[in-house]
């Protein structure tokens, strides 16, 4: 328990401060150097552009690539927490660590296979009910009414609460005893269920949780959708005889398109990543029976200390996330702009 | 289709296009069923709030205690007079303040003009950078969480503010740039022309004209990246492990880990932190969505 004194504010001023003139030296030293050898000496024409980058690619190679490239060298290490100092460095540990993820346990008691399963399965759950329940709950607001802008604030809250506030309330919330969850089945005369025990009911308790956060993200970009359609479309319906379900299917859906499909696929990219949850709800328990390949591999990493293996895990995650980002750009056409 | 003489309650039904009252009854009672699914579990936490210690552990479902107390709040935010024990609140709030808000500054200061060099300028290597910078959106903070952390032990930089930052900035960095490149590609080039004729060098085009236009898009990405690591505690658990540093996250896992203890406190700790945020978060949210889709769609 420390109480916060003016000494420590000055301290961490005194620290910031230090910090953001290291960075600002640093960048005018880069800019003076590329300006004198592009225009002075090269007389290049791009010289301007090269200098505007520079302080994002200087931070970039700092923060994204070299750390990416000491990934690959620490998968191919026998680094763990007793080698920390001086791991040693060779083809045939980079091979014992691939061949590990897949074959032995990914951080205590799993394996990788039943993991990634699970990873698919809680990718799929949520994404379809974040997809579902966004869009039933924009249809419904998707209409002049009264209080709507008022159910609209309310039902973004889950959004806008911290999800850590909320993961470490629901967590408490699914107590055997004194959590909500089992309050209310007992209210209406059910049993309690054993939310942390058994395996599969604390599955169903992230899940539960992941859903509860998601929907308003979908359910305001839907609704944003919704909102563009021109109305004259489901008048000519109308006329047409077309029924609820028809103007849903041909007109709704094909016009929500270019809004849903990236919507959907950063959804997928989000909840795949999203170990916050699980890690602050179930902790990847019981028996890491709720464990998403990154939790795991975090657990692997920070909890098991066994860091070249977690470096060639990541690889593999990594793997998985890339293939999935080239059939994004395919599929959006994201990077249509990009070679003109 | 409504006539003025309806009683109130009548009208109430009558407004929409041509629903018939019954639907929109349901619709109304759905609605209201989804609110109260979204807001209750929140409430829950303030009802926590203001129970008094040793009534935590409850079974009751009520919003507000029948002996709602603030005793909670006032352990927080000025500890307990009688253990000797002062308050860290503020010392939480300190922490997380200052990494935010040097991250967020960072992010928005390098991406700014390199954002512009992407929207504007012809150079080799640009493709690569776009895609580079698209394919950074896929990879979680977790998968280069190990390297950064063994970097930064050998760097002497784990258990101190910078380490966070140096962390948090691998996220915002490449997210402000594509933030703002696509907010720059939406400013006419005619415009800085203009002022090139007029006698400004391009730079100073860029710092008086572009930047000033932009400072729609450059507070969207500075929000972004404060909200975005303001209650971020996964990386933040690995790189602090000294109480002193704890951001607020870190610190009411103190309370939040120790189920029967603590929960009234962290309850109102969670209170005192969500309401700002959340009043922040309502208020700017059609910024952030407008910026979610100009970032992510266009190419």
């Amino acid at each position: 328990m420390i109480s916060l004194t003016p000494e420590i504010m000055l301290n961490t001023v005194a620290q910031i401060g230090k910090f953001v003139l290291l960075i600002a030296f640093i960048i005018l030293g880069t800019e003076a150097i590329l300006y004198l050898v592009l225009n002075r000496w090269l007389h290049s024409p791009r010289a301007l552009a090269y200098m505007l980058l520079a302080p994002a690619f200087l931070g970039v190679l700092f923060l994204i690539l070299y750390p990416f490239a000491f990934d690959i060298y620490l998968a191919f290490t026998n680094m763990s927490m007793k080698t920390a100092q001086n791991p040693s460095f060779g083809l045939r540990y980079g091979i014992r660590n691939f061949v590990n993820v897949f074959t032995s346990t990914v951080a205590h008691e799993a394996s990788f296979w039943e993991v990634l399963l699970r990873t698919i399965l809680w990718t799929a759950i949520n994404v379809f009910f974040h997809v579902t329940g966004g869009m039933a709950l924009a249809l419904l607001l998707n209409r002049p009414m009264r209080l709507r802008g008022l159910y609209r604030t309310l039902l973004v809250f889950p959004w806008a609460i911290p999800t850590v506030i909320a993961a470490m309330a629901l967590r408490n919330e699914f107590d055997y005893r004194y959590g909500m969850f089992n309050l209310i089945l007992r209210n209406l005369g059910l049993s309690p269920l054993p939310w942390k025990q058994d395996p599969f009911w604390a599955f169903v308790s992230v899940v539960l949780s992941n859903i509860w956060l998601g929907i308003p993200f979908m359910m305001v970009i839907i609704l944003g959708g919704l909102q563009s359609i021109s109305q004259e479309f489901y008048e000519a319906a109308e006329i047409d005889g077309a029924s609820n379900w028809q103007r849903f299917r041909h007109i709704t859906l094909p016009l929500l398109r270019p809004v849903l499909t990236p919507a959907v696929i950063l959804g997928t990219v989000w909840t795949f990543n999203r170990l916050e949850v699980i890690w602050l709800i179930t902790g990847g328990g019981p028996q890491e029976k709720t464990d998403i390949l990154v939790s795991s591999m975090y657990k692997a990493a920070f909890q098991f200390y066994r860091y070249g293996f977690a470096a060639a895990f990541a690889l593999v995650i990594f793997a998985f996330l890339l293939i999935f980002a080239i059939v994004y750009i395919r599929v959006s056409g994201g990077l249509k702009g990009v070679y003109e | 289709m409504q006539k003025k003489s309806s009683p109130r309650w009548k009208r109430f039904f009558v407004r929409a296009r041509g629903d018939s009252p019954f639907k929109r009854l349901l619709i109304h009672l759905a609605l209201i069923l989804a609110c109260v699914i979204a807001v209750y579990p929140i409430l829950r936490v303030f009802a926590i709030s203001l129970r008094p210690g040793d009534r935590l552990l409850s079974t009751s479902l009520a919003i507000i205690p029948p002996d709602a107390t603030l005793d909670n709040y006032r352990e927080v935010l000025f500890g307990n007079p009688e253990l000797k024990r002062p308050s860290d609140f503020f010392l939480w709030i300190w922490n997380s303040l200052t990494i935010s808000l040097t991250t967020a500054l960072i992010g928005v200061a390098l991406a700014s003009t390199a954002a512009y060099a992407f929207s504007r300028f012809k150079f080799p290597g640009r493709g690569v950078g776009l895609v580079f910078l698209l394919t950074t959106q896929f990879i979680p903070a977790a998968m280069l969480l190990l390297p950064l952390y063994i970097m930064l032990i050998r760097l002497r930089l784990i258990n101190t503010y910078l380490g966070l930052i140096i962390a948090y900035s691998v996220g915002s960095v490449p997210f402000s740039i594509w933030l703002l490149k696509g907010y720059y590609d939406t400013i006419p080039p005619d415009l800085e022309e203009a002022a090139m004729i007029d006698g400004a060098s391009r730079m100073g085009a860029f710092f008086r004209v572009v930047l000033p236009l932009s400072t729609p898009a450059l507070a969207i990405a500075f929000l972004f990246n404060f909200m975005g690591s303001w209650s971020e505690y996964i990386v933040a658990r690995v790189v602090l492990q000294n109480a002193k540093l704890y951001t607020w996250p870190l610190g009411i896992w103190t309370y939040a880990g120790q189920f029967t203890v603590a929960w009234g406190k962290f309850a109102a700790a969670s209170i005192l932190i969500a309401i700002p945020v959340m009043a922040l978060f309502l208020y700017s949210s059609k910024w952030l969505i407008s910026g979610l889709t100009l970032g992510g769609v266009k190419g």
